[in-house]
């Protein structure tokens, strides 16, 4: 299937205009069917992917605006391509495992729109296209934290969109410049990124317009000092929304930098090492003390999310291929680990209405189940080798110690400090005698809960053990992305910093 | 004794006139036929309108560019028929909006199509001509009937609104005159295309600079009257709350297309001088309009004037686009209409359906928020439908404002202004948070009374005008091509 891409993309949106007409008792069935088929369409994808190669396959590329160079253009790299798979897969998992039931025909709709974004955003190659699904993903997710969220949910959900809604106007304006100088240059208009990257930019020019990519990307990551509207959006969001926005929503900001600001403009990236390093430790660092003082488990869960996001900001700045394929992967292991986690804080969230930590103690006599589930995400969080959080860890540390062996020990002290705050969070909750007698005769995991969580768990021990049929695909395009770096690069500095591993370039 | 002037009838070229006559003559019709027979349901009237309508787009399509015609005033370039067909199109969409299945009395006066013909020959002449006579007495033929139509919709602010629009509109008419006037004395003609000529050989002459700049500064100040910009815009938020919903949406697109046109063609001309004066005020104007009505829509607590304080804005952007004065900035002037027409009608065609005879939900209000809250429960296909325009009005991709939005910034960054695209870019994030407000309203929030009758005043016509404004808002970006590339060719092919 040569279009699989498009199929991949608008069956969900299909799929949800035509949920209107199926009853509510229905909906959950159909929600579920449909993610598993968009699981199954992203799973062929996997395996018709050609792993020696290192460009973009499966392109599709259709004229929509010629005379501005607007084009319906998708294609799917080693990079993107297991974010999508992630995507599906974390969509699938979620919408499983949901457990709210107030209008769930409309959540289940609203899902399969928020798909069709989610899995746009990593396909397009198109600026207007990842553009257009860029902010239409904000939509169904401000309904789904509007809607479902707790007390303060109205509040979160427009703090939420305008936060990121203006980020993005930044880097629309980005976006149209960089248009213009291609026009300027070629007397054509293209919006596709391939013809971007052909472009060799002035540094000035492209540190203003990394600045400008930069704004719409940090937001969403986010980046200290843009993160506080994630907090909010975790701590009002209902599970399957901060599920997703932790899981998918959040490497929209990491993988733009991947697709947009790493190869366009080189010389600005290298510039930009330091001060980004920098946000990225103190957000490692800072995120994890908050996270600390949370008396909320979601709450620590969040602060943690944003602590291992500054992970991942760090390896690619690292500018070799151990840190940017480490942090590739980091980007599939935060998604899976961290949507796990705020699943089984929904777990509990049910049955007790409270998230509060001193309101438990003790759970691991009565929930034996679900303190074994709950302990592995933990560790995998941590960053426990033999789980899927450590080898991208790993790499990223390794990566980033050939530019600055100091900030390398500040960034490694994530581990130590997410320890400290994962292990109190679980000695509060589930060691210890039962305090609480509401507590007492809590029910283990239901069947739906433990089918829901069985996946994610075997994934994360199965990449943990054996990441390589995910590392080579995206080892691969990482190679390529950096070996096209170093040549675009005008600045002595920039070549010199861009390492290109010699020893597995793959077939490209 | 005078010597007698022989004019033949050829070279009055009377086809260049043709669209007007067809209108005005579709009015006196109208009123011919309520002579004969006084009972005929208004039906029967906003038929004969759209069918009048349709021949007048018919005869405006058949136009060739670059043509003269009665003694040279009448110009039909690309831009002329670009924008009656806009002026038409948008009517023809306007006018099914009466038949609401509620009766409201100002439709069934057959008085009220006959001025809205003659409203429409008015703007027709106003963008069909650059003689500077014609122009006023298009302005003025509009006006006048527009002014009425507000009044008839009788209730006690509708008289409020068509008078304060009426002093306002006789205030910009004296400031156009006196502009139109020292143009007059300093180049002893009323033709733009003669008047930038003199003008061109008497720019060094001393002493001559002020009275060119006065006469752009009196010009500025009529049109931007007309055109509600900053600080010159305080009617318009109570002129909209007067008249009738759709008429709100009518006045604002329609009339500003018309008198945008007038203005691109006269500040050209001063821009072309190269007297940057103009364009400085013109730019400082539009970005004080989009962002100063940008923050008073934030603090309305009722939608009928957010959206009046919104098309402020919008219009902030496009004079923005005019103040570039490129041939990619006309364009994208036109196009954002072309887009923003349909979704902006098609939200004051929504707000049109939810209106009561009575004002029930506040005593101030028509529409407060309060009126859409939980409409999602209520009327959930109308609430969907609804949220689309204000995401469209927000510029959020795909939908049709959107390609307005980066047509325009686009055409600031080709011509170096930066600074411009990224105060648009901030604009419109402060413009989310306001439509984003009724979103919010009316899908996150309980109803306050249970009430029945949000969508009281449906009926077919008017869903299906809301249809094609939907379809028209969701499917832009496949359209956009043909229709960008028509407009450019038009004004390219006018020498904008």
């Amino acid at each position: 299937m040569e279009n699989i891409l498009s199929v991949l993309v608008f069956f969900p949106a299909v799929a949800g205009l035509l949920g209107f007409v199926v009853n509510k008792e229905s909906a959950r069935a159909y929600g579920i069917t449909v993610a598993t088929i968009e699981f199954f369409l992203s799973l062929w994808l996997w395996f018709s992917f050609d792993m020696s190669k290192a460009g973009m396959q499966f392109v599709e590329i259709t004229p929509l605006i010629p005379d501005f160079g607007i084009s319906y253009y998708l294609g799917v790299d080693g990079i993107s391509l297991f974010i999508v798979i992630m995507s599906t897969f974390m969509t699938l998992v979620s919408m499983a495992g949901m457990s709210e039931t107030k209008n769930i025909k409309n959540m289940i709709i609203t899902l399969l729109f928020l798909e069709m974004t989610m899995v746009g955003v990593f396909v397009a190659l198109d600026a207007m296209i990842f553009y257009m699904f860029w902010e239409l993903s904000l939509v169904p997710m401000l309904y789904i934290i509007g809607a479902w969220g707790g007390t303060l949910r109205v509040y979160a959900s427009i703090k939420f969109f305008l936060y990121t809604f203006t980020g993005s106007l930044i880097m629309l304006v980005g976006m149209l410049y960089v248009a213009y100088i291609y026009h300027d240059l070629t007397t054509v208009w293209s919006f596709a990124i391939t013809d971007w990257y052909a472009l060799v930019l002035p540094v000035n020019i492209q540190l203003w317009l990394f600045a400008a990519f930069f704004i719409g990307f940090a937001i969403k990551v986010p980046m200290f000092p843009f993160h506080t509207w994630l907090p909010y959006a975790h701590g009002q969001a209902p599970t399957i929304g901060s599920v997703i926005l932790a899981a998918v929503l959040l490497k929209m900001g990491t993988y733009g930098f991947v697709r947009f600001s790493l190869p366009m403009f080189p010389d600005a990236s290298v510039m930009a090492i330091t001060p980004i390093a920098v946000l990225s430790i103190i957000m490692i660092i800072y995120t994890a003390m908050v996270a600390y003082v949370q008396k909320d488990m979601k709450q620590v869960i969040a602060y943690s999310s944003v602590s291992h996001m500054g992970i991942i900001m760090l390896g690619l700045f690292a500018m070799n291929a151990e840190g940017l394929a480490g942090s590739v992967f980091q980007m599939l292991a935060h998604g899976i680990i961290s949507g796990a986690l705020f699943m089984l804080v929904g777990v509990i969230y049910d049955r007790r209405h409270t998230k509060l930590m001193s309101e438990f103690g003790g759970l691991a006599s009565v929930m034996p189940k679900y303190a074994v589930i709950f302990g592995i995400m933990l560790m995998a969080a941590v960053g426990l080798p033999l789980t899927m959080g450590f080898p991208g860890e790993f790499l990223v540390l390794l990566g980033f110690y050939k530019i600055s062996p100091m900030m390398t020990i500040l960034a490694g002290t994530s581990i130590i400090l997410g320890a400290i705050y994962m292990l109190r969070l679980y000695k509060l909750s589930f060691f210890g005698p039962i305090t609480n007698d509401a507590n007492r005769n809590l029910k283990d995991l239901n069947h739906r809960e433990t089918w829901t969580l069985i996946p994610l768990v075997l994934v994360v021990i199965w990449l943990g053990v054996y990441p390589k049929p995910v590392l080579t695909p995206i080892n691969n395009s990482v190679n390529a992305l950096l070996t096209f770096m170093k040549d675009k690069a005008i600045t002595q500095e920039a070549k010199d910093t861009i390492i290109v591993s010699k020893k597995d370039k793959g077939g490209a | 004794m005078l010597e007698s002037i022989h004019v033949s009838f050829e070279s009055l070229n009377l086809i260049t006139l043709a669209p007007m006559l067809i209108a005005i003559f579709g009015g006196l019709i109208i009123l011919i036929i309520d002579l004969i027979n006084g009972k005929l349901d208004k039906t029967l009237y906003v038929m004969l309108t759209i069918l009048i309508l349709f021949i007048d787009f018919g005869a405006v399509i058949g136009l060739h560019t670059g043509e003269r015609g009665f003694f040279n005033v009448m110009l039909i370039d690309g831009i002329s028929i670009i924008s009656q067909l806009m002026i038409i199109g948008g009517s023809m969409i306007f006018i099914p909006l009466a038949l609401t299945s509620k009766r409201f009395h100002e439709y069934s006066y057959p008085e009220f199509f006959a001025l809205f013909l003659f409203m429409v020959a008015g703007f027709q002449f106003m963008v069909a001509t650059d003689n500077l006579i014609l122009i006023f007495v298009g302005i003025e033929t509009a006006s006048l009937a527009l002014y009425t139509l507000i009044a008839l919709h009788n209730r006690a602010n509708s008289y409020e609104a068509a008078v304060k629009y009426f002093t306002m509109g006789a205030l910009a008419a004296g400031f156009f005159a006196m502009g139109s006037a020292v143009v007059y004395g300093l180049t002893g003609s009323i033709e733009l295309y003669q008047i930038s000529d003199i003008m061109a050989t008497r720019m060094n002459e001393p002493g001559l600079t002020l009275a060119i700049l006065g006469s752009s500064a009196l010009l500025l100040v009529a049109f931007a009257f007309k055109l509600s910009l900053f600080p010159f815009h305080t009617w318009a938020p109570d002129v909209y709350e007067g008249a009738s919903s759709p008429l709100a949406g009518y006045m604002s697109v329609i009339p500003k297309v018309a008198v945008f046109v007038v203005s691109m063609r006269i500040f050209d001309m001063y821009m072309n001088l190269e007297i940057e004066w103009v364009r400085n005020i013109l730019l400082l104007l539009a970005v004080l309009t989009m962002t100063l009505a940008n923050v008073m829509a934030l603090v309305q607590e009722d939608v009928k004037r957010m959206l009046a304080y919104s098309s402020i804005s919008h219009a902030g952007f496009i004079l923005a686009a005019l103040a570039l004065d490129t041939t990619e900035g006309n364009t994208s002037m036109f196009l954002y209409y072309a887009l923003f027409m349909f979704t902006n009608l098609g939200a004051f065609a929504m707000l049109w359906i939810s209106r009561h005879k009575k004002k029930r939900f506040s005593d101030r209000y028509d529409h407060p928020y309060e009126k859409f809250a939980g409409l999602i429960q209520i009327m959930p296909i109308g609430a969907v439908i609804m949220a689309l325009f204000m995401l469209s009005l927000a510029g959020v991709p795909p939908f049709s404002v959107f390609w307005g939005k980066i047509y325009v910034m686009q055409a600031a960054l080709d011509s170096g202004y930066i600074w411009l695209a990224i105060v648009m870019g901030i604009n419109s994030a402060i413009a989310a948070y306001y439509y984003l407000k009724l979103i919010v309203y009316m899908f996150l929030k309980d109803p306050v009374k249970d009430v029945d009758t949000a969508y009281y005043n449906l009926s077919k016509p008017l869903m299906a005008v809301i249809g094609l404004a939907t379809v028209a808002t969701v499917t832009a970006i496949f359209y956009i091509q043909p229709l960008f590339h028509y407009l450019y060719q038009m004004i390219s092919s006018s020498g904008y």
